[in-house]
């Protein structure tokens, strides 16, 4: 049929097709290979990250060996460097940050699915992602010229007074007498400062409340009304329904959705440097000063050189690695509800 | 019993509820808390000299030249990551469909968009701040250039999403006419597709916008800073967010009450520009319909 309807046409125009369509094949191989480089991108900004960070830190790993993981040394005039500190402090920041942030993430997600009138619940979704939009700098002054300061003055003051040996009020209270220890977690060597550990940690609560929050808030949405309403009909309350039905049913995603903050808290520079002290001090307390990965590399890589710039990247390869895993493992949760919503 | 238990039941749910609302007022107390500092802080440190006057002046001075290199390095990294996110996002949703890479670089770019931006800062460092010393024996070190590539690489995944989600939504109905009538495939992608996804994908670029505007680590290790105006690029580059950094750190009031009206300008900024993308994104949905 085709190839009747072709030998009617004069030669020179099939040439003219033949011509187009080879040139269309051309362009079309072309334009899918430049899609292509620039996605490949993506992988190589990962890879070089990685790679970059591991190469210049070869130095710090070379000298310091295992030893570097586990020295709590960092000490710029001896030249010696460890980063148990640093990763101690990001640690301890970013899960102090969780304690916080994912209860009240999820008392807003139950909120804003469940309880708020409809009327309420956009803006004040908006206004919660809002703080999601403030640029993380603005955190740190924030807690730097008022939140520490707070924190000095009021919630200090209190958590000393119940959890450790040396309160300001004078009075060593009960808990401190009969549980071991943990006086060890709550001393601090300057009562009226308010920079610190778990300054820092509550600064990350605030700015990853909005990550988890919307997270949790859409997966519970993906939760069918069938599923809802029949529980209803059976006589739970809200809390039930959510805490036996939406909570089980979203259960992965929701992980995914703390793992997610986790990952930012770990990696956020900008909101802890201000509010840590940064100092290097290896303490179980989080009420003392201390210093985050990115804090450190933020403070000193512009002074620093030879030894001291390498274990800096040492250091950030570390962070890498670790926020890269539980990107990974957040990404993989959240990946399994895309899934269920499809099917 | 039963009453007892039923008592129980409603107790623990008005807990619920009201423990529920106590968050959600915690989130909104925390913004209001920010934003009001931000706000009274900042207008308190306002005035004239904060657009006129460069950094160098110190007390005296203003903001001036950190404005104008936030802007410069924004625009670089816009200019880099646009293009370049738009193809990629473009690749995923239109071309990976039938390769096992695609799946892999998509989840690969939602681990980018929250990676440490300092240690991309690192990365660009290493790839461009370095090799550049090198090759100019020193004369150019940090440099603007050097900031928009980092602050292109932060926008980059933010872009790649947008146009992969937008361009998934556009309907198959859609590439089908026009490939029955023997368009070409990357004819159909750039007149076609990317037409009908444009509102979207603009949103994703001023969406990276606002997150590079604000971003400050990875610029200390690549445009570090410079107290004087500078137009060129291979030049050390003053930010906004750097200023407000390195002014923040200042034993002195007063550079601490500029450093309040520096963030007041580029929060403000900020959230401008979210609420444009977000007026922009509900138009295009509207025009979807």
């Amino acid at each position: 049929m085709h190839a009747t309807v072709s030998s009617n046409v004069p030669t020179t125009a099939r040439a003219e097709e033949a011509a187009r369509n080879a040139r269309d094949t051309r362009n079309d191989r072309l334009f899918a290979g430049l899609l292509k480089a620039c996605a490949l991108l993506v992988l190589i900004a990962l890879i070089g990250a990685a790679t970059s960070t591991l190469w210049l830190g070869r130095d710090a790993f070379a000298t310091f060996g295992w030893g570097f993981l586990t020295s709590s040394a960092w000490d710029p005039t001896n030249n010696q460097y460890g980063a148990l500190v640093p990763v101690m402090g990001t640690v301890l920041t970013a899960l102090i940050a969780l304690v916080f942030a994912v209860p009240v993430s999820f008392g807003i997600a139950l909120f804003l699915t469940e309880i708020a009138p409809n009327w309420l619940r956009g803006p004040v979704s908006s206004a919660i992602e809002l703080l999601a939009g403030i640029p993380s700098i603005i955190y740190g002054m924030w807690g730097l010229f008022i939140f520490a300061p707070f924190v000095a003055t009021t919630i200090k003051p209190w958590l000393m007074n119940h959890f450790s040996a040396d309160p300001p009020d004078g009075q060593v209270s009960w808990l401190v007498q009969h549980v071991p220890f943990i006086a060890k977690f709550f001393s601090s060597e300057y009562p009226f400062f308010g920079a610190g550990i778990f300054t820092a940690g509550l600064v990350l609560a605030v700015m990853i409340i909005p990550f988890i929050s919307s997270v949790m808030r859409e997966v519970f949405q993906t939760v069918p009304t069938r599923l809802k309403e029949s529980a209803y009909a059976l006589g739970s309350s809200t809390w039930e329904v959510v805490w036996d039905i939406v909570v089980p049913y979203t259960r992965t995603a929701v992980i995914g959705g703390i793992f997610l903050g986790l990952g930012r808290a770990l990696g956020e520079t900008m909101a802890v440097a201000f509010v840590i002290g940064n100092t290097f001090k290896f303490t179980p307390s989080i009420l003392e000063t201390g210093s985050t990965i990115a804090s450190t590399i933020a403070n000193q890589f512009g002074e620093a050189e030879g030894l001291q710039k390498s274990a800096l990247m040492a250091i950030a390869f570390l962070l890498f690695v670790v926020t890269f895993i539980v990107l990974l493992i957040a990404r993989l949760m959240l990946r399994r509800l895309a899934t269920k919503e499809g099917s | 019993m039963s009453a007892s238990l039923y008592t129980t039941r409603r107790i623990k749910n008005v807990l619920a509820m009201i423990l529920s609302v106590a968050a959600t007022g915690i989130g909104l107390l925390f913004l209001a808390w920010i934003l009001w500092e931000t706000l009274s802080q900042g207008i308190a440190g306002l005035k004239p000299a904060l657009f006129t006057k460069i950094t160098a002046y110190r007390e005296e001075g203003g903001l001036a030249n950190a404005m104008v290199g936030s802007l410069i390095l924004n625009v670089i990294g816009i200019l880099i990551a646009t293009p370049i996110g738009v193809m990629a996002g473009t690749w995923l949703a239109e071309y990976s469909r039938r390769s096992r890479l695609g799946p892999t670089i998509r989840f690969l770019n939602d681990i980018l968009l929250s990676a440490p931006s300092i240690v991309l800062g690192l990365f660009v460092y290493t790839i461009i701040v370095l090799p550049s010393q090198w090759l100019t024996n020193g004369d150019v070190t940090f440099s603007g250039i050097a900031g928009g590539i980092a602050l292109a690489l932060i926008a980059l995944p933010v872009i790649v999403r947008t146009t992969d989600e937008m361009l998934r939504l556009v309907p198959g109905t859609l590439r089908e006419a026009a490939l029955s009538l023997g368009v070409p495939q990357w004819k159909l992608t750039v007149q076609i597709l990317i037409r009908a996804a444009r509102s979207g994908i603009v949103t994703g670029v001023l969406l990276a916008l606002a997150r590079i505007s604000g971003e400050t680590a990875p610029l200390l290790l690549t445009a570090f800073g410079n107290n004087f105006m500078t137009f060129n690029p291979l030049d050390k580059m003053p930010s906004l967010p750097q200023v407000i950094y390195d002014y923040t750190k200042d034993p002195s009031p007063d550079i601490n009450t500029l450093a309040w009206a520096g963030a007041f300008v580029l929060t403000m900024f900020v959230l401008a520009l979210s609420l444009v993308a977000r007026f922009v994104f509900s138009r295009s949905k509207v025009s979807h319909d």
